[in-house]
């Protein structure tokens, strides 16, 4: 009968309640809307950033990301390379060797970062083969190199010339080798443009004189999810005097600081919404509360208990607000929907500017449960809370004055 | 069976800043099954007294004791739970709950009282047959007459079987036809049921009916006049 009557008492001024109500399902809206935009478009860019080159996840020798030194290259042992295999969340394990070098050709120099790869594994993650511009994909064994066009354009090559790469070899080797650019390869960031010599992994070993033997390990992951499982586990499965495991948000404490500083900024106007809400759901409260202050008189005196009716009031408020969410999140669900199918595309300069950093200039919501959930419980919190008001007026209320009107 | 005894109640509203004395030492003793008008001109104190034999208010001093038992010694909950079984109370504006109808309405104080529901249900019924509501059971106080309204508030009252009924101006909101319909149930009740009936009034036609009518003035019993031997109807 409480819950009967708190339902009933909800749609005793129907205006009122569906006013309350849509004021609740706009800020749900509005808030699942935006954090969905939100995250959406920073998981979109973190994936780019991250499946661009580094993987969600990496294995070095303990020590290598301090030094980034090729003295710090280790045996790619078979366990490492069966990862894989033996863990379902690991998609792709992507071997790589990396040191800087001096490239050259004639009286042109420049300094490169030279990495050795595993032309196919290394395309499933990074698409580097797509990137081609100008030539040929690498194959595994081969000597040749992959260029990216703002080196060769330094150095003046192009495809079929040959370049001389001189660098300092694992523990001090003279490492020097001479390769034919086979293609050019083009990045939005101009960083990675002037910069970058791909080799075939085996080559790679050779030049460096550290046969057998990688920098680094980068982890393709299927989601993100999955990161702090597979970066857990691997933790159990390697010696970890030997191996360090990082995972993206180590390697680019940057990028986490600009997504935190980000999701600080939107906090803010969280706060600012969900007080504008609090504030129209407790006007609501008090103007109910202060017409009903007679009815609550009465049925004091009657025999219910202030508890009693403090729990069917709370239970009406709260059903109120958990309506108005629950309603929000059925509205807000074929927007972000849609604009997970349908990403918000940029055009323009901000879009070139994007692109030039090598990411699609989109932004998809992202789709997830755990969002609204989120929200409803806010609201939730939110209500309940609001709702003690009643609570306390019924605890305080005179009976007689209250009934006096 | 004694029912009701007042001693030396005494009510002064807002004590510390303008006094108002509602009643000044007011000795009652009321029976069981008596049929019992208080009267008086506006600001007599009638309210005043009806609410704290009812355990709505507390007197500023005096005792009030209802069947043996001190109601001013009682907690805030356990004067609640001795109002919900042993008073029933009847209002000038009906107070029914809007929401619930008029069965529901009448249910409601036993549901406060844990009844199963078949009870629950057979009493409502029942007493709203006995008011004559018996086609009304299902409509909501919005769509009652406030004749019918009172009649609800009255099948109420008597739902969770209570020693006495306190009504406060019950017929102030009637007309005539709808007054005597009121005054003959409860007279009925009063009569076969062995409840006591105590009113407030300013209305002629109930001060007629009463068997003992009681006159404040200023906060003051000015007479207690019992009717043909007084006591039941």
């Amino acid at each position: 009968m409480l819950f009967r009557l708190a339902w009933r008492n909800i749609w005793r001024n129907k205006r009122r309640t569906l006013i309350t109500m849509a004021s609740i399902l706009f800020a749900v809206l509005f808030a699942t809307f935006m954090e969905s935009m939100q995250k959406g478009a920073w998981d979109h860019m973190i994936s780019s950033v991250v499946n661009y080159y580094f993987g969600f996840a990496q294995v070095h020798q303990k020590g290598y990301w301090e030094e980034q030194s090729i003295d710090k290259a280790f045996p790619l042992a078979d366990s490492l390379m069966q990862l894989e295999a033996r863990n379902a969340r690991i998609q792709k394990v992507i071997p790589r060797i990396e040191s800087f070098a001096l490239a050259s050709t004639g009286n042109n120099t420049s300094g490169v970062l030279a990495i050795g790869i595993d032309p196919l594994a290394e395309n499933s993650m990074t698409n580097l083969g797509g990137r081609l511009s100008k030539g040929k994909y690498l194959e595994r064994g081969e000597a040749a190199a992959l260029l990216a066009e703002g080196v060769a354009k330094h150095l003046g090559v192009g495809l079929g010339d040959t370049i001389v790469l001189i660098s300092q070899g694992y523990h001090g080797v003279n490492a020097a080798g001479k390769y034919p650019v086979k293609g050019l390869v083009n990045f939005g960031s101009p960083e990675l443009n002037k910069q970058m010599v791909y080799l075939p992994l085996e080559e790679a070993q050779h030049f460096y004189g550290a046969p057998g033997m990688v920098t680094s390990i980068a982890l393709k992951i299927g989601s993100q999810d999955d990161i702090r499982p597979v970066v857990r586990s691997l933790y159990q499965a390697l010696d970890t005097s030997v191996y360090e495991v990082m995972d993206w948000q180590e390697m680019l404490p940057d990028l986490v600081q600009a997504k935190s500083l980000d999701s600080a900024g939107n906090i803010i106007v969280y706060f600012i919404l969900y007080l504008i809400i609090a504030f129209g759901i407790f006007g609501t409260i008090l103007m109910m509360t202060k017409e009903r202050e007679y009815e609550f008189g009465v049925l004091i005196s009657i025999g219910m208990h202030r508890w009693q009716l403090g729990v069917a009031v709370w239970m009406e408020v709260v059903m109120l607000g958990l309506v108005g969410a629950l309603a929000g999140i059925l509205a807000s669900l074929p927007f972000v929907w849609w604009f997970n199918i349908h990403p918000l595309r940029f055009t323009g300069d901000y879009a070139s500017a994007l692109e030039n950093w090598g990411f699609e200039p989109i932004f998809p919501t992202l789709l997830s449960l755990r969002i609204f959930i989120q929200q409803a419980l806010l609201v939730f919190i939110l209500t309940a809370v609001l709702a003690a008001y009643p609570i306390y007026k019924i605890g305080k209320l005179k009976l007689v004055q209250a009934m006096r009107g | 069976m004694k029912v009701i005894t007042t001693t030396g109640v005494t009510k002064v509203y807002n004590p510390d800043k303008i006094p108002v004395q509602a009643l000044s030492g007011v000795d009652l003793r009321i029976e069981q099954g008596e049929f019992t008008a208080i009267v008086g001109p506006s600001g007599s104190g009638k309210t005043t007294l009806l609410n704290i034999i009812g355990g709505l208010d507390r007197p500023t001093s005096g005792d009030v004791d209802i069947g043996g038992e001190d109601i001013d010694a009682m907690s805030d909950n356990k004067l609640i739970d001795f109002r919900k079984n042993h008073i029933g109370f009847v209002f000038q504006a009906y107070n029914l709950i809007p929401v619930l109808t008029a069965r529901e309405n009448v249910e409601f104080v036993m549901l406060l009282q844990n009844r199963p529901k078949k009870e629950r249900r057979e009493r409502a019924e029942e007493l709203l047959r006995a008011v004559g509501l018996e086609d009304k059971m299902d409509k909501r106080p919005a769509e009652l007459s406030g004749g019918q309204q009172q009649r609800v508030a009255i099948a109420r009252a008597l739902a969770p079987k209570p020693n006495f009924i306190l009504a406060d101006e019950p017929t102030a909101n009637l007309d005539s036809v709808s007054t005597a319909n009121l005054l003959d149930i409860m007279a009925r009740l009063n009569r076969e049921e062995d409840i006591t009936f105590v009113f407030s009034t300013h209305d002629q036609r109930v001060i007629d009916r009463a068997r003992r009518v009681i006159t404040l003035v200023d906060g003051k019993v000015a007479s207690d006049e019992v009717r043909g031997g007084g006591g039941k109807m």
